[in-house]
């Protein structure tokens, strides 16, 4: 019975938090745009019964699904926020490895430190941090400032408002989560497995390429999904750093519900993101999963 | 007898494998080895013998290539080293914490030295088994470290670095891992494998019985220095100081002054109301010199009745380690010194003859010490 009670907590969470906001969501995807408040038909009528509910079954429909494979900007968005995400996947992992990599190998009592500064941009609001690189990007910002004043430039870089300050944002914000995983893992790995490959044979570089990347794959597995999953559907980066061409899931979802007040095409959108999402999430789970099996 | 090649460091004409000649590392303030000369010949088990911190796994690791000396060379065949990098030298090492690749699997672990020297597949293969066969971990070949006891990997760890025919393999406390009646065992295996493979065996350790048991010589090392080199009988038997004598198994230490020589004989006063002891010294003590006295435990006998030997001493039981085998006999000399004996249990313990308490005689012959100047 107290076992039961204590997966019933974390289920009821779920069950409350997740699966009752979906369900709704997924209703609304299904229903029709009404000038109403709310803005959509039909709503349930618990007073009317059964027949009622039977009646509201039969309003809804998969319309708005179809709707998105006709309009083509939807499938577009969907593609560039996939390519966006996994461009800046990349690139974080490239900027992130090496870090990661000079924590590892740095000496003890500086570790704590370092991870420190990897963590305190977190305590000031995302939002603010992502404004400040609107005034270090801009024309007129600070970047172009420093490099026309050494003459490196003579005309402004233009960043802002471009796919190039889309990718510096994503990669500022969530480089702390590709540096964790991939810290942990290096940190762990005997040094003396290194001297055992430079002594069987392997110059520096192919130790790294064959001993020290394998026994950090599952960091650079998990620090990547950690990134990919919110990119694809991140929306406040691309709407306050990207340009008018940037076009991403996230931000046609916002103006579908915002601009457009078309909530059920706008619950559309996000149901089919949210299936985009579930793999890479199941496959996160499982190399997290197979990563336990192994230490275990 | 003639030499032979069991004793090549008696030979000579030998060459030695190694040669370090005046090699001296520093780490910052710290003189880890201190203006060393040494030389290992081939198809030796050469141990490094010392406490923590006396410079054994420095030097090991100059030789593997991942210190370099301050001063001095080391040579190898001949050719000096210190500019060859740990991937390029003939010299391979097993790790103390045996460094096995836990992302690979025992048989790529074995194969992936031979692997880095662009062998053929079918070379690596046959070389691979033939490790195998050697270590007998033939049905573990597909597993991965971490699925396997460590008993075996301390054997994958010897395949390995054994794979590529090293002229030198360098063992760091192999064996520091594993339980005792293991690691007694592996010591045999050790040595059997040094001598089916021909190699030259370096090991270093802290432990003195492994040293003894797997060596053919043994290097005792102090503070960076070697303190002395010899076969394993010879360190025992005739340790050439207090240092050696004390750290190789267990001995009486008695401080005294020489007080006469008679013939090959040197009696030694070394407290009141004990009667001299009389020894055979290797070498010259001037009238009043001081000598450290030193005699192994199993080599005082311990009796009721004073004997006709040339030391005796009284004394009075204070302590008995009764340890299976042989009992241990803690005596107390009227001065108050303990002297430890030592007689092998071949009796029964119902029927031992002494017990806590009791008066007793210990006698030695007049060769049975050694006596130390320093």
């Amino acid at each position: 019975m107290r076992r039961f009670f204590l997966i019933a907590v974390p289920y009821m969470w779920l069950l409350a938090l997740f699966m009752v906001p979906f369900i709704i969501v997924f209703k609304i995807s299904l229903s029709d745009t009404a000038l109403a408040i709310p803005p959509y038909t039909p709503t349930l009528d618990f007073a009317a019964g059964w027949q009622g509910f039977k009646s509201f079954l039969s309003e809804l429909d998969w319309e708005n699904y179809v709707f998105l494979t006709e309009d083509d900007l939807y499938w577009k968005a969907y593609i560039s926020s996939f390519k966006i995400a996994l461009t800046s996947t990349i690139l974080t992992l490239l900027v992130g490895y090496p870090i990661a990599y000079g924590m590892a190998r740095a000496p003890h009592e500086w570790r704590a430190t370092l991870l420190m500064l990897v963590i305190l941009p977190f305590w000031t609001s995302f939002l603010i941090r992502v404004y400040s690189w609107m005034g270090i990007l801009s024309q007129e910002g600070y970047l172009n400032q420093f490099l026309m004043s050494f003459g490196l430039i003579s005309e402004p870089l233009i960043i802002l408002n471009t796919n190039i300050a889309v990718y510096i944002g994503i990669v500022y914000t969530y480089l702390p989560f590709m540096i964790l995983p991939i810290y942990s893992a290096l940190e762990k790995m005997d040094e003396s497995l290194l001297e055992a490959a430079e002594d069987l044979g392997c110059s520096r570089f192919t130790a790294f390429w064959l001993v020290t990347i394998p026994l950090s794959k599952q960091g650079i597995i998990a620090g990547s999904f950690l990134v990919f999953i919110p990119a694809l559907g991140e929306f406040v980066i691309p709407s306050l750093l990207g340009g008018s061409k940037t076009l991403m899931i996230g931000k046609v979802l916002w103006e579908e519900f915002f601009s457009n007040r078309d909530w059920p095409v706008a619950s559309a959108v996000a149901v089919i993101l949210l299936l985009i999402l579930v793999i890479p999430i199941i496959l996160f789970q499982r190399n997290e999963q197979k990563q336990r099996e192994a230490e275990g | 007898m003639a030499l032979d090649a069991s004793a090549p460091w008696e030979d000579p004409e030998a060459k030695p494998v190694i040669h370090f000649q005046n090699v001296t590392k520093r780490f910052g303030d710290f003189t880890a080895i201190d203006d060393l000369t040494i030389d290992i010949y081939e198809k030796e088990f050469f141990a490094l013998l010392g406490p923590s911190g006396c410079g054994k796994t420095t030097l090991m690791r100059m030789l593997a290539g991942f210190e370099t000396p301050t001063e001095g060379t080391i040579l190898l065949q001949g050719e000096n080293i210190a500019p060859v990098p740990p991937n390029k030298r003939a010299v391979n090492m097993m790790f103390q914490s045996y460094a096995l690749f836990p992302h690979l699997s025992i048989w790529e672990n074995i194969a992936f030295g031979l692997k880095r020297d662009g062998m053929s597949k079918h070379d690596i293969n046959e070389r691979v088994d033939e490790m195998l066969r050697l270590t007998r971990l033939e049905q573990f070949a597909r597993r991965k470290p971490h699925q396997i006891s460590g008993g075996q990997r301390q054997r994958v760890a010897l395949a390995r670095s054994l794979a590529k025919h090293p002229k030198l393999l360098l063992l760091d406390e192999p064996l520091g891992a594993l339980d005792k009646k293991l690691r007694q065992e592996t010591q045999f295996e050790l040595m059997d494998i040094q001598e089916k493979t021909d190699t030259t065996f370096v090991i270093v350790t802290h432990d003195q019985e492994e040293a003894m048991t797997v060596a053919s010589r043994v290097a005792v090392m102090d503070h960076g220095k070697i303190i002395q080199v010899a076969t394993p009988d010879a360190i025992y038997e005739t340790p050439n100081s207090t240092y050696v004598a004390d750290f190789i198994g267990d001995v009486n230490l008695i401080e005294g002054k020489a007080a006469g020589q008679d013939g090959d004989k040197l009696k030694i006063t070394w407290a009141e109301g004990q009667p001299d002891i009389i020894g055979t010294p290797t070498t010259e003590f001037s009238n009043g010199q001081t000598v450290h006295f030193a005699i192994r435990p199993e080599k005082v006998s311990i009796t009721a009745e004073k004997p006709e030997k040339a030391n005796c001493l009284q004394g009075k039981i204070l302590d008995i380690a009764y340890l299976g085998n042989i009992s241990t006999y803690h005596v107390e000399l009227a001065g108050g010194k303990v002297i430890k004996a030592q007689t092998a249990n071949n009796r029964r313990l119902s029927r031992r003859s002494f017990t806590w308490e009791d008066d007793v005689w210990l006698s030695f012959t007049d060769t049975a010490g050694v006596l130390l100047e320093r």
